[in-house]
């Protein structure tokens, strides 16, 4: 075991995968030399070269649209959108071309393609650097959408992700890559995809949450232990497929549930959550299906007060703890 | 298939000039017949009421089959898009795999019937299959070609689209991209002169396609598809070029639309009857098979020879198509992903077509509460 931040997981399976595996490639705006603006890529063009780790033009659809030909010829990309936010101009590509290739094909073609970006808010990106976008390809089947929260996770799901056949959108919390430090082992184990995680044992309230949002409903779940109210925190890990049964079983025991999503509220992924949870656990419920999540305006603004405000954090849901426990 | 060839062997002064033999030439006339064919036979299942849509390559065959024709079956790639009948036959799909997918039957090659027809595209034959949004398709050769690059197999990646899909970004984006690696693909654009209804003057600024190919810092090459032995030597040198590693090609084919954009269009209310009377004198087929004659490459008896096996396939092809069954609605929840998922239900109704609770295997947790 090594303590290690989110972006080193990141790092190090990725440059782990393209040892094992030279038919992984890495490419994406600024990921060669300068080692991406993260430096999620860091030292992989000098470990791997110029073939394998490739510079992009500025061409969002270009990136993933060659990377979907270079998976139908034998190769394993793993692509970087350098913001989540910038990832709308292959949007076409993604939802028309790698989502549907294998259906549209009757399974002769599989797009084995991995898309990596740094997704959320709370770094002072504002409206183009802090976006939430995972509800856009959750909708799209034929796409597997990733969103870890821990190193372990991170480096579990990026492994599986790059070795899974079909497409699979893997988003990191930029705000998680260097303040969330965790145990990751040695060696080459998997998190498989589409399981959830129980982060939080409890009896009473369900919280439900992914990404940077898995961590404060764990802040949030410990604020409201003082005060008698235990609380089971589900981390989905995938959001696609998703872990219907992990989700259903801890609501069927706790009776209340609380979603918690970062982006915008309305039609946001949680909602998905509510309406499955609403539909499936309702004999079991015990209270509304709630949700605490961002406010339905067009992007996170930049000034720190009006950020904060936009946020949600673990003072917001434990109040939304509260709300559900006292009904 | 081919049961007539040209003299074994021979090579007339005609196919000697372009470093081809008899047997490529007759092969080449073989499948732009078979292509008109085909295609002809699609319009009238449609007009018939048997198939729901059409959408055609009539004029769009001699260039495409010739330009087809340099790459390696099996080996190379081509990203088609919704004409490329004859570039599909050339590449090793049959009559039938094209009148299947017209009935969008279970066996359809390309979809097994659940793309619309026109759709094609299949992995043992190295053909991408395609979408409908026009020109993604021109990312994903770029893509094939950077593969092959990488994994050094010797690959060739072509697309072909038409003037108007030439307009997209992706297209900007992946010229770009190939240009600078260097990259062994080869950029087909099939100018008709209309996407749909708007005529090349609307849609471009400069008089051809391959202009554009300078601020790239590659070949523009501009061919008469009637033309079909000029379009296969200039294909040639895009092929043996991208082969040799010095990078992609912008092939424009200056062909013609002789049909309405799709069976749901009327053409003649954006062309005049003039202008689709004159199309008849650029149809590469009679100028090639005149251009065999000349050569002595096609007599009457060979003529006469294809034509007849050319009618026999497919009417066997319909006939087969027309008998062969639909895909089975428990099927339809298939290959979203390479493996099932326990997530992935099906629908309340099940797989029954609609008609109720019939034939349902799924999930009944909803519709069980419902009740």
């Amino acid at each position: 075991m090594a303590l290690k931040t989110f972006i080193e997981a990141v790092r190090e399976t990725l440059a782990e995968e393209m040892r094992r595996d030279e038919a992984v490639i890495v490419l994406g705006e600024d990921v060669g030399l300068k080692g991406g603006v993260f430096l999620a890529t860091d030292g992989l063009y000098g470990e791997f070269g110029a073939d394998r780790v490739i510079d992009t033009p500025l061409t969002e659809s270009q990136i993933i649209g060659t990377s979907i030909g270079a998976a139908m010829n034998g190769l394993r990309p793993v692509a970087e959108i350098q913001f989540a936010d910038f990832i709308h101009p292959a949007f076409n590509q993604l939802v028309s071309e790698a989502a549907r290739m294998r259906y549209r094909s009757n399974n002769k073609f599989g797009v084995p393609m991995t898309v990596r970006a740094p997704y959320g808010g709370g770094v002072h990106g504002a409206l183009y650097h802090s976006q939430s976008v995972e509800a856009f390809f959750s909708h799209v089947p034929g796409l597997k959408v990733v969103i870890p929260s821990t190193p372990y996770d991170a480096a579990g799901l990026l492994r599986s992700s790059i070795r899974d056949d079909d497409p699979v959108l893997f988003f990191e919390h930029k705000k998680m890559y260097r303040s969330v430090r965790g145990d990751v082992p040695s060696g080459e184990y998997v998190v498989p995809l589409g399981k959830a995680a129980i982060t939080h044992p409890g009896t009473q309230i369900t919280v439900i949450a992914y990404g940077l949002m898995a961590h404060y409903a764990l802040e949030a779940a410990d604020v409201v232990a003082e005060e008698g109210i235990s609380v089971e925190v589900v981390d989905l890990r995938t959001l696609r497929p998703l872990d219907k049964e992990t989700v259903l079983s801890s609501v069927r025991k706790t009776g209340k549930c609380l979603v918690v999503y970062e982006d915008n509220r309305f039609l946001g992924y949680g909602a998905e959550i509510c309406s499955i949870v609403a539909e499936e656990a309702f004999d079991y419920l015990d209270g509304p299906v709630t949700r605490i999540a961002g406010p339905d305006v067009p992007g996170v603004p930049y000034n720190h007060v009006l950020e904060d405000w936009f946020m949600v954090n673990p003072e917001k849901i434990a109040d939304g703890i509260r709300k559900l426990a006292a009904y | 298939m081919a049961t007539t060839e040209a003299r074994p062997g021979a090579t007339s002064e005609l196919a000697a000039s372009v470093g081809l033999t008899d047997d490529d030439l007759i092969g080449m006339y073989r499948v732009i017949s078979t292509a008109r064919a085909v295609d002809e036979r699609m319009w009238i299942l449609n007009r018939a009421g048997r198939i729901p849509f059409v959408i055609s390559g009539q004029g769009h065959e001699g260039a495409q089959t010739a330009i087809a024709w340099p790459l390696k079956r099996q080996f190379d790639w081509i990203a088609p898009f919704y004409r490329s009948i004859a570039t599909c036959l050339t590449f090793g799909m049959g009559a039938r795999d094209i009148l299947t997918a017209q009935y969008a039957k279970a066996v359809d090659l390309s979809s097994g019937g659940r793309q619309m027809p026109g759709h094609y595209g299949n992995v043992e034959n190295n053909l991408v299959s395609l979408s409908s949004p026009v020109a993604t398709q021109m990312l994903h050769a770029v893509g094939i070609a950077l593969a092959a690059k990488i994994r050094k197999t010797g690959q060739v990646a072509m697309t072909s689209m038409g003037e108007g899909s030439s307009n997209q970004g992706d297209v900007h984006e992946g010229l770009n991209f190939a240009a600078i690696h260097k990259l062994p693909f080869i950029l087909c654009v099939e100018n008709n002169g209309y996407a749909i209804s708007v005529p090349v003057e609307r849609q471009l600024a400069t008089p051809n396609v391959a202009d554009r190919a300078s601020g790239y810092g590659i070949p523009g090459v501009i061919v008469d598809g009637s033309d079909v032995l000029g379009c296969y030597v200039a294909a040639k040198e895009a092929v043996d070029r991208a082969r040799r590693g010095d990078g992609p090609t912008l092939l424009e084919a200056k062909v013609i639309r002789l049909t309405a954009h799709s069976s749901d269009d009327q053409q003649t209310k954006y062309r005049s009857a003039d202008e689709l009377a004159a199309l008849q004198e650029k149809d590469a087929l009679p100028r090639f098979r005149a251009q065999l004659r000349d050569a002595g490459v096609l007599t009457d008896e060979l003529e006469a020879s294809i034509a007849a096996e050319v009618k026999k396939d497919i009417d066997e092809a319909t006939d087969y198509a027309e008998n062969a069954a639909d895909p089975d609605p428990r099927t339809a929840m298939k290959w979203v992903y390479a493996e099932d998922w326990p997530g992935e239900t099906p629908p309340a109704w099940g797989f029954g077509g609609g008609h109720g609770m019939e034939g349902h295997e799924g999930d009944t947790s909803a519709a069980e509460d419902a009740v």
